[in-house]
């Protein structure tokens, strides 16, 4: 009974001991991204650079990598002024993206990563062909459009630089937030949309289209499409928008719509968008 | 007489090969039927007729629409329900936390009846090879002791299929839908094991001579290929959960069943928990041992248990140098699958566990290293070797202390401005990766040297070579060590991370040199040594103690590391594929998991005591009480 209760003590001893040790750790919790709710009717640009500074901090798990040397495992980019770093970047021959711009390079750097890789960076035994960042559009991170933006125009404004990002429009957030909110079934094969409005959101048109302006996202605004393309017209560029590119814009219109949409969903938007004269 | 029984038993053990080949075969067909009937291949094509019975002369009965009917009937593979929380029941009681102790309670189990089969085969075998019947008793013992552990095992996951089916009842579904008749098999192989495993243990003394024993040998072989499948059917769950394969990205099953199984962390995980349960089940069985050890004064007894607790030792050590190496594996593979996932784990909010994970092998070695010098003192020829034992013990100190030096602390503004940053300026530079790189494999090293030295202290080398030999293994272990330390500190602190991480490659490399190059120099130089005395029983009490350390520190170490594995999927059940929504959903701070992890600790302690009282309830026989005179007895 002796040596039963002496080990029984050691063995509990020492048990304690390692938890004793936890306890002198920092105590922090990884909390699950939580979805937040944002007033667009009465959103700022502040709020919106400050919504980017968050996302890239926490939901976006940006800093798991971005970190200063010697500790980094990717570019130190909040330590670096990116939108001058974009226009060398656009310049290098090793550049192979369809950006024109530096807006246009910071989003596609989040969404396609591979197109340019930084020297020393890329994926270990790829000699910088390929990135290791994850699209942040997909999957664990799957930022939503409109919070990429954010980001965007975070990483613009800390270094004093312009913001060329547009606040989200209210009445198409309102929109995606349905279509994201629609049951927490993130993950189902989504059911048609029912609605052009509904289609237009899904397929991120509006993320570089505004419908209701000429202003110039990332392609031309739509407010007056149908006074200048017919039906046919309006079918081939959703279907094959690199036939024929509006002038003066890159071609940055993913050429896969035909494999994504529905018949109905393509008739909708072409409807939709005949109506819109100006 | 004899070898008629045998050709009997020969017999009826190659049937029973036969069976199970042939169950196993329809086990693993299983699933790709139930792959085919959600695709091409409907119920009704299964069943239709393959020819035609008509009258001679009518004509033939046109089939019609059937290629059309074909058409329309393309299924959209199911994608990975998304649950939202109030899909999740609730019990009043955390979710996590009854799954967290049921499944580490069935981990722990498993990981110990899988591991004394192993050891217990090797031990078996080695009786036969040295004709030394003691070898076969303490084999035969290890068996009887672990025996209840199948029971308990079964017990605890039954209960956490309960759990999972009742807590995670959206999740379990998917999980059966995407392995679907695998499971199958996996609840197979449990009467293949508790077939094996009876026969084995109780036929040990039926079949213990002769031919009788090879079949005893196979039967033992058997049932480790039985415990094996099972474990790797289970971890393939495991993997699957951590970097899903044979699914798309929305989760819907696109590959058969052995695309599902073999993502690119489940080799990985099988290697680690092989070893590791290796070790785990070592370090269990040594501190049964140690037990009986203080708890006898009878010399012979001593000197038995003396004995067993030191291959118990031996068994955990000799696994656990490996691990490390294992383990480095699965992290490169993690980093490979996604790097988001490996700087979870190791720079991310859990690297601060990483800390307590050094505290906890720091413990294996400290006390695995005293055990053995303590075991010098069996031998007379091991008085050569005590200078070494200081400078071992130096090196391990120094190393552990740099290996739980936190890169980062928690620091007051006066504390930050006394310290001109919020890193020390020595201090600093030993909390990152390089500095634990070199004192890891430092401590390795120092380790196998023990072993060594252990090893050698009872034998005399009788080889002219013999200083030429220990010159040139002084050379090995100077040059490994200047290496490692260059290596660490050049890459580490003068390159970038890419370069930091490639060199620790390097110094496994070295490290495992030494380990080889030693074991071959010795074997060479020790054959027909001259053996000196060696006196088991003859070793301090408080040396058991360090038998106890080992398992508690290997147990809590097996669950701290579950906790990091299972964690890096952050809120995701099946990562990137099936979100976790449910209340849980977080990564809890390390307070919570110690105590989560001294619970199961505990509760695996009192588990295995039981296990061991019943093993010794066996052997016990009350005496007949005397009749009392002129009364009732």
């Amino acid at each position: 009974m002796n040596v039963l209760l002496k080990t029984l003590t050691f063995s509990l001893a020492l048990t304690l001991l390692f938890t004793f040790v936890t306890y002198l750790l920092p105590q922090v919790k990884g909390e699950a991204p939580v979805e937040k709710n944002v007033d667009l009717g009465s959103l700022t640009m502040e709020d919106f650079i400050a919504l980017g500074d968050d996302i890239f901090h926490n939901k976006g798990t940006c800093t798991l990598c971005h970190k200063p040397a010697p500790l980094g495992r990717a570019p130190d980019i909040e330590g670096e002024n990116m939108v001058a770093l974009a226009e060398e970047r656009l310049a290098d021959d090793r550049y192979n993206g369809e950006a024109r711009d530096g807006e246009a390079y910071i989003r596609e750097s989040m969404v396609d990563p591979g197109r340019y890789v930084v020297a020393g960076w890329g994926k270990k035994g790829s000699n910088d062909s390929e990135s290791p960042m994850p699209h942040v559009d997909k999957p664990p991170i799957q930022l939503s459009p409109m919070e990429i933006d954010a980001v965007i125009a975070w990483l613009q404004s800390k270094d004093g630089n312009v913001v060329t990002v547009v606040l989200p429009d209210p009445e198409v957030a309102v929109e995606v937030a349905s279509a994201a909110s629609d049951g927490g079934d993130a993950g189902k094969v989504p059911a048609p949309a029912a609605t052009a409005e509904e289609a237009l959101a899904r397929y991120a048109c509006v993320s570089c289209h505004a419908l209701d302006s000429r202003n110039v996202l990332v392609g031309p605004g739509l407010v007056d499409v149908g006074a200048r393309l017919d039906k046919d017209e309006l079918r081939q560029s959703i279907l094959d928008p690199n036939a024929d590119v509006a002038e003066g814009f890159p071609p940055a219109m993913p050429p896969d719509f035909a494999s994504k949409m529905t018949v109905k969903e393509l008739e909708m938007i072409i409807e939709y968008l005949a109506e819109k004269k100006g | 007489m004899k070898q008629k029984k045998f050709s009997h038993a020969g017999g009826l053990f190659f049937r029973m090969l036969r069976l199970f080949v042939m169950l196993l075969f329809a086990g693993v067909s299983l699933p790709s039927l139930a792959v085919a009937d959600d695709g091409a291949v409907n119920t009704q094509e299964r069943i239709a007729p393959v020819a035609e019975v008509r009258l001679q002369g009518q004509p033939p009965v046109e089939m019609v629409a059937a290629p059309a009917q074909k058409k329309a009937q393309v299924v959209e593979p199911e994608a990975a329900p998304q649950p939202s929380r109030k899909d999740y029941p609730n019990v009043g009681i955390s979710s996590r936390a009854i799954v967290w102790v049921l499944a580490q309670m069935h981990l722990f189990f498993g990981a110990l009846v899988l591991a004394v089969p192993l050891f217990v085969l090797m031990i078996e075998l080695v009786g036969v090879f040295t004709g030394d019947d003691r070898y076969d008793d303490m084999a035969h013992e290890f068996m009887k002791i672990s025996l209840t552990g199948f029971s308990i095992t079964a017990i605890f996951g039954g209960s956490l299929a309960l759990a999972l089916f009742m807590l995670y009842p959206d999740f379990m579904g998917y999980m059966m839908h995407v392995f679907g008749a695998q499971v199958l098999v996996y609840a197979l192989m449990f009467f293949f094991e508790s077939f094996f495993l009876y026969v084995y243990y109780y036929g040990w003394n039926a079949f213990r001579y002769g031919n009788l024993k090879w079949v005893h040998l196979t039967l033992g072989l058997l049932l480790n290929a039985s415990g094996l499948t099972i474990m790797l059917l289970a971890n393939s769950w495991a993997t699957f959960m951590m970097a899903p394969s044979g699914v798309n990205e929305v989760g819907a099953v696109v590959g058969n069943v052995w695309e599902i199984m073999k993502g690119p962390l489940w080799n990985p995980i099988n290697l680690h928990r092989f070893i590791a349960n290796i070790g785990f089940g070592g370090a269990v069985v040594g501190a049964y041992a140690a037990f009986k050890f203080l708890s006898t004064g009878d010399p012979a007894k001593r000197a038995h248990y003396d004995w067993m607790g030191y291959t118990s030792n031996f068994i955990a050590i000799l696994a656990f140098l490996p691990l490390p190496f294992a383990g480095y594996w699965l992290m490169a593979e993690i980093y490979a699958y996604s790097q988001q996932m490996g700087i979870t784990a190791m720079g991310g909010i859990l690297a601060w566990l990483f800390i307590v994970q050094a505290v906890l092998i720091g413990t294996i070695l400290l006390a695995g290293n005293f055990y053995l010098w303590s075991g010098m003192s069996r031998t007379d020829g091991s008085e050569r070797y005590k200078g070494l034992i200081k400078i071992i013990a130096f090196v391990l100190v120094v190393s552990f202390l740099i290996w739980v030096t936190p890169h980062t602390l928690i620091l007051s503004a006066a504390e930050i401005s006394l310290l001109g940053g919020s890193h020390h300026h020595i201090l600093g530079p030993l909390g990152i990766m390089p500095a634990k790189n070199i004192a890891v494999n430092l401590m390795l090293i120092a380790t196998f040297l023990s072993f060594q030295l252990y090893r050698r202290s009872d034998k005399v080398a009788t080889v002219g070579w013999a200083p030429l030999g220990n010159a040139l293994l002084i050379g090995v272990y100077v040059a490994a060590v200047a290496n490692i330390v260059f290596l660490g500190v050049y890459f580490g602190y003068f390159t970038n991370t890419v370069y930091k991480v490639g060199s620790s490659v390097a110094q496994v490399g070295t490290t495992l040199v030494v380990i080889v190059f030693g074991l071959v120099i010795d074997s060479l130089m020790f054959r027909n040594a001259r053996v000196l005395s060696s006196h088991w029983g003859r070793i301090p009490d408080r040396s058991q103690y360090a038998l106890f350390a080992l398992p508690i520190a290997f147990t809590w170490l097996m669950a701290l590391m579950g906790y990091v594995r299972s964690s890096v999927k952050t809120h995701w059940h099946v990562y990137t594929v099936m979100k976790d929504n449910s209340p849980d959903n977080f990564i809890p701070t390390i307070g919570y998991a110690g105590n989560m992890i001294t619970l199961v600790t505990i509760l695996f302690l009192l588990c295995v005591l039981f296990m061991f009282w019943v093993a010794n309830l066996s052997g016990s026989r009350q005496a007949k009480p005397e009749p009392v005179v002129g009364g009732v007895a």
